[in-house]
């Protein structure tokens, strides 16, 4: 020990035990902790882009009905949502667009578009909003929510199926 | 030599705690023998504790439901990191422990270790060992296959042939007349918490009385 190069071999096995016992409380460590955090860790799938629907099929000045399915998948049980909402096109222009969600912004009811009134209707208390998505009359605290959209060469139309709060 | 501070916290818990003392009596016995047919009690109490704790970890994901059961052992086997090396080691200690449970019996009756003074030891080794058994049987239900299912129906058809109190028995194994979600629930509660319970309460007893009699005399030619 002291004054020598020498490892002793009291020193020897100290180290060689510590160096052992470090392994195996990893091996064992490691793959506790894995297990234990292995669902905070998993990618999140929600925000994955959808295509609702294609720009040949709608006309402009009207809003037009699409809905899809989102399929959420917490350890072993998938749940399926629909989701719903409307495409607006101002324009010709096939980047002219707004896509409205059709979940009214008061207590969550679909709303639907009604063309002699020219704006969305909330079947539950009696509400409205213009083809903006703004608040025409009733009880909802806010505009619309809108989608985030892509549109490509062919016209479809995909959007991020995460509800943005409307302007 | 001045003592660094770890000694000193050391010291003051030995002090109070008595852990050198706990330390020469439990682990610092004398094993005059010295043979390998003496490690498979530790063995033993080993795998109980590596049982318990993966245990403890499956029980983070498996849902003790019929709707659930099976699909929450294929999320743990496919989808949980080291989920399959966890039940790996709870499937395979489970048998290994009965296994080993066995031999060490084995040994205490080949060298007569039951005798005076230690029948009381062997008395409790063998609640032990229908402890061990117990878990087995109510372990091998949870993963709620089809291999699961029958075995139990079978293994509480055979508890239900007791004369006059058979019909009784087989009931109160599954909570009714038939395999159902009360059998899992109740075959659950056994397996982790009242086995559990009761083999911890065993074992404490089983090893003051080995830490108390020390290793027995092995027979020679004269005994």
């Amino acid at each position: 020990m002291s004054g020598s190069n020498r490892v002793s071999r009291r020193d020897f096995i100290k180290v060689t035990t510590g160096a052992i016992g470090g392994v195996i409380a990893a091996g064992v460590g490691i793959p506790s902790v894995g297990y234990l955090l292995a669902p905070a860790l998993r990618e999140d799938k929600a925000g994955k882009p959808v295509l609702v629907a294609n720009l040949a099929n709608i006309p402009v000045g009207i809003p037009y009905p699409f809905s899809f399915t989102v399929t959420k998948v917490n350890g072993w049980e998938r749940t399926a949502s629909v989701f719903g909402g409307f495409i607006v096109r101002k324009s010709e222009s096939p980047q002219d667009l707004l896509i409205l969600s059709s979940r009214c912004t008061h207590l969550s009811c679909r709303v639907n578009w009604n063309e002699e009134a020219k704006g969305f209707v909330c079947p539950c208390h009696d509400a409205m909003f213009d083809i903006e998505g703004k608040v025409s009359y009733g009880p909802p605290p806010e505009p619309l929510g809108h989608f985030e959209y892509e549109v490509d060469a062919e016209g479809n139309v995909i959007i991020i199926p995460i509800e943005k709060k409307g302007e | 030599m001045q003592s660094t501070w770890w000694k000193k916290i050391f010291a003051w818990l030995d002090e109070r705690l008595g852990l050198n003392e706990l330390y020469k009596n439990v682990l610092d016995r004398p094993e005059p023998l010295g043979t390998w047919w003496n490690t498979l009690g530790s063995a033993s109490l080993f795998l109980f504790l590596l049982q318990g704790a993966t245990g403890i970890f499956l029980t983070v994901y498996y849902t003790p439901s019929p709707d659930h059961a099976y699909d929450s052992i294929q999320y743990i086997m496919n989808d949980v990191a080291f989920g399959w090396l966890i039940r790996g080691i709870h499937h395979w200690g489970a048998s290994l422990m009965v296994l080993v449970v066995f031999i060490h019996m084995l040994r205490t009756f080949v060298t007569a270790s039951y005798k005076y003074p230690r029948e009381l030891t062997w008395l409790v080794g063998v609640g032990l060992l229908l402890l061990t058994i117990g878990m087995g049987f109510t372990g091998y239900l949870l993963p709620w296959h089809q291999m699961a299912y029958w075995a139990t129906t079978v293994g509480t058809q055979i508890a239900g042939s007791v004369p006059f109190l058979g019909d009784f028995i087989l009931k109160s194994l599954r909570g009714g007349p038939d395999l159902s979600a009360l059998t899992l629930q109740r075959f659950f509660a056994a397996h982790i918490w009242i086995l559990p319970a009761m083999l911890a309460a065993l074992i404490g007893v089983h090893l003051y009385l080995i830490i108390k009699h020390g290793e027995s005399h092995f027979p020679d030619k004269e005994d």
